[in-house]
């Protein structure tokens, strides 16, 4: 589904991506994980050209999304992202930060936005909240309603860049356990997290990051109890 | 013999009182006269019509430059953006930097000497123009106060560049730029009276009519300058208003 190619990203002279060649298919949970600055989250905000590589290429359901004549708003559409500061848009009530891309997009009428956003809200048992302003709303509450807003595009690839970096602990695990039932639900997702007990319990496989490159990627229980690499030996004996 | 009669006089007493009634009496005078006859007051009318109406025309146009060269500016991140806003630049230094009279006298000279044209409709461009690069300025401000993860939320959600900025950034940057931009509305209004160098007959305009049947310069002046007054006041509340209604839309 994504595919990446020698994919480099450097910001003047300081290389943060040194060539990542991978795969990502359709269904997969891929968790990522490395130490701070080794680029886990450069790596992430590419794959929907957030941050435009300075080599290689990315490819998305057979989209060349690197080429500059691809459309690439037209693929976001089907790349929900969820960032660490949420991002919510403070101007706007809960109901309109879900309707306002499908709507102003032509994808969807302002009453299937609505009944969606509600529905997607129901889910997540914030329903009460529809009208409510982001600053009303706790974090755990504000990231799930970002996620909500993401998935009311129907995306195909959910990617999550640190989603609970920003939120006080016990908030932590709401937003955890939406995240879990989405995998359940056989969503692609992509995501980067210092979470490694949802990394065990969810990801198909885990991808360890350092100096711009993957230098170890495994099943998570291999990933874990059996780690090859001494970089990936050293942070888990850290953080463990 | 005569200062000997003065101070007989002022022994009387209610002299002083005397004094104050003719001194206030010929203010009278010249008030009423600056006013009244030869239904002068419509001169003033007629002026502050045409003051608000510049203003009005030169604000819209300002803003509407103003949002357009801001955004290119934040916006300029490839090549062919690049040259639109090294021209952009250009605006607002030359605008910024030159006077507004010189401003105003040269587009009148350029329009007016190849066909006879509206002196109002010229005077409100020009007006626009000139606060279009400060507008420019305090929306961009503006815009680069609100945080990078909007947009980029924005973008993420397939959005275009201009849709996120219209529909994500601008209102929430008009939020943080309206009292910069009101002070800029305040100037605008009264620069608008140096409108007359271009033969309109503004506000400004009316009082130099006035004076130059009245003989007396000062009544008219302190009219008009109260007229700019209360306009500025009555912008400077419905700006507060507003302010007060956006910050409502916060806190709900």
């Amino acid at each position: 589904m994504i595919v990446t190619k020698n994919l480099q990203k450097a910001f003047g002279d300081h290389v943060v991506l040194n060539g990542i060649d991978e795969t990502i298919n359709k269904g997969e949970k891929v968790v990522i994980i490395g130490p701070s600055g080794s680029g886990k989250s450069t790596f992430l905000r590419c794959m929907n050209l957030l941050e435009v590589p300075t080599g290689g290429e990315i490819w998305f359901e057979d989209n060349n999304i690197t080429d500059k004549k691809t459309d690439i708003n037209k693929l976001r559409c089907k790349m929900g992202m969820v960032f660490q500061q949420f991002n919510l848009f403070p101007h706007l009530s809960v109901l309109e930060n879900i309707t306002l891309a499908p709507v102003n997009l032509g994808l969807m009428t302002k009453e299937e936005a609505e009944s969606k956003a509600v529905e997607l809200l129901k889910r997540i048992g914030l329903a009460e909240k529809a009208a409510a302003y982001p600053n009303q709303l706790s974090g755990g509450q504000k990231q799930r309603i970002a996620i909500v807003r993401a998935l009311a595009m129907n995306p195909d690839v959910m990617l999550f860049d640190e989603p609970t970096s920003a939120l006080d602990p016990e908030m932590v695990g709401e937003v955890l356990d939406l995240m879990e039932q989405l995998a359940d639900e056989g969503m692609t997702m992509v995501v980067v997290t210092h979470e490694m007990r949802f990394a065990r319990k969810v990801a198909t496989r885990i991808l360890f990051i350092d100096e711009g490159k993957i230098v170890e990627q495994n099943t998570p229980d291999e990933f874990f109890d059996n780690p090859t690499h001494p970089r990936l030996k050293e942070f888990l004996s850290k953080i463990l | 013999m005569k200062d000997e009669l003065i101070t007989r006089h002022e022994k009387l007493g209610g002299t002083k009182l005397e004094k104050f009634y003719s001194w206030l009496n010929s203010i009278y005078q010249s008030y009423y006269n600056a006013i009244v006859p030869e239904k002068r007051y419509l001169l003033y009318l007629d002026g502050i019509k045409i003051t608000i109406l510049i203003s009005l025309l030169a604000i819209a146009l300002g803003v509407v430059i103003g949002v357009i060269v801001a955004v290119v500016k934040v916006s300029a991140n490839n090549s062919k953006m690049k040259w639109l806003s090294k021209i952009c630049n250009l605006y607002t230094t030359v605008v910024r930097g030159t006077p507004l009279v010189i401003q105003l006298l040269i587009i009148y000279n350029l329009v007016f000497n190849s066909r006879s044209t509206n002196a109002i409709i010229v005077g409100a461009v020009c007006f626009g123009f000139n606060s279009g690069a400060y507008v420019a300025e305090i929306i961009r401000a503006g815009i680069e106060s609100i945080d990078r993860g909007q947009m980029e939320a924005g973008r993420s959600l397939g959005l275009n560049h201009v849709k996120t900025m219209r529909l994500i950034i601008l209102p929430q940057a008009i939020k943080n730029i309206l009292p910069a931009l009101g002070n800029e509305f305040i100037v605008l209004i009264k620069e608008t009276s140096v409108a007359s160098y271009i033969s309109v007959v503004d506000l400004t305009a009316a009082a130099h009519l006035v004076a130059s049947r009245t003989y007396d310069i000062l009544p008219p002046l302190i009219i008009i300058a109260l007229c700019y007054l209360i306009m500025t006041m009555g912008l400077t509340k419905i700006l507060s208003i507003f302010e007060r209604r956006l910050a409502r839309g916060d806190r709900h």
